[in-house]
């Protein structure tokens, strides 16, 4: 009983919190809203026993994603008056796409004939058991490539953020590593052949 | 006891808040991003709720990687908005009309 008012807690909160991503109009309430949104279902990942990836959910998004996406919205000058306009324009046509997918979801969940009773809780899992050590047995047995790949994602992101947002500004006392390694003596040293000049 | 249809009733949900959030905040490609974030959760939360349930693991190495290319997206995403920013002084939608689509 207490896991299912504990779900419909943090259920109501995440729900509140998506709420609020979507309506706030100030960027920064937003990405707070969205904080809250990680952390809760962080939360109820726990609860339903996923507990490497709710731990994983918070450093990755709430620590890296999330601070991205505060700092460029603290980087950028945006002029909010501007992005303001045409929200009541299109609201409803975003409403009744929601219904639409809530009602197609709901269709699904509710029938019976689909082969996957819904209505039964999880098997509880066996004191002991370790989340983390039987997806790092997976990961690193049959997905083994897979993460791999994913691993050369992440350094093709990083390396595209780092060439994109690089700005090579005028005037600035850098080194050129490519010149220093092409220059060649003679072309700072001259050697001048001159006859002795004659003492006096 | 919290049963299949709790979890995926709660992800509909919140899909469907950021569908909705998409085409209400069309103009600022910052919520827009935000929204997508909240898109890609909804999907974990379906992964890791069928992965429980059905008593495989499959469905939470998934939702690793799923993770992972949103980090990445979010990453590139956020650095062509700095790009676009320095460029147009805006990141409204409607006036990011340059290539004529």
């Amino acid at each position: 009983m207490l896991p299912l008012i504990l779900f419909y807690v943090f259920a109501t909160i995440l729900v509140a919190s998506a709420l609020g991503v979507i309506v706030s109009r100030n960027p920064v309430h937003a990405a707070l809203s969205l904080v809250l949104c990680f952390f809760t279902s962080a939360v109820l990942w726990l609860l339903i026993e996923a507990e490497f990836l709710a731990i994983v959910l918070v450093l990755v998004y709430v620590g890296a994603v999330m601070v991205l996406f505060l700092f460029v919205i603290m980087m950028l000058d945006i002029n909010l008056e501007e992005l303001r306009g045409g929200f009541v324009r299109y609201a409803w046509f975003g409403w009744i796409m929601a219904a639409i997918v809530v009602l197609e979801v709901a269709g699904v969940v509710l029938t019976r004939k689909l082969g996957i009773d819904v209505t039964h809780g999880a098997v509880p899992l066996p004191a002991g058991y370790s989340n983390t050590r039987e997806l790092g047995a997976l990961l690193y047995t049959r997905y083994t490539y897979p993460l791999e790949i994913a691993a050369m994602v992440l350094l093709v992101a990083m390396v595209a953020a780092i060439t994109l947002t690089l700005r090579h500004r005028g005037g600035l006392k850098a080194q050129d590593i490519n010149q220093q390694v092409a220059a060649r003596a003679s072309d700072r040293v001259r050697i001048i052949k001159m006859d002795p000049e004659q003492r006096t | 006891m919290i049963t299949l249809g709790h979890m995926l009733t709660l992800s509909a949900i919140l899909f469907a808040l950021s569908v909705a959030g998409i085409f209400i905040n069309r103009k600022n490609v910052l919520l827009l991003l935000m929204c997508i974030e909240l898109l890609l959760l909804a999907a974990n939360f379906n992964f890791i709720a069928f992965s429980r349930y059905l008593g495989q693991l499959d469905g939470q190495i998934f939702v690793f990687f799923v993770l992972t290319v949103a980090a990445a997206e979010s990453a590139i995403g956020l650095a062509i908005l700095v790009v676009l920013f320095r460029e147009r002084r805006t990141i409204n939608v409607e006036e990011l009309d340059r290539l004529k689509g």
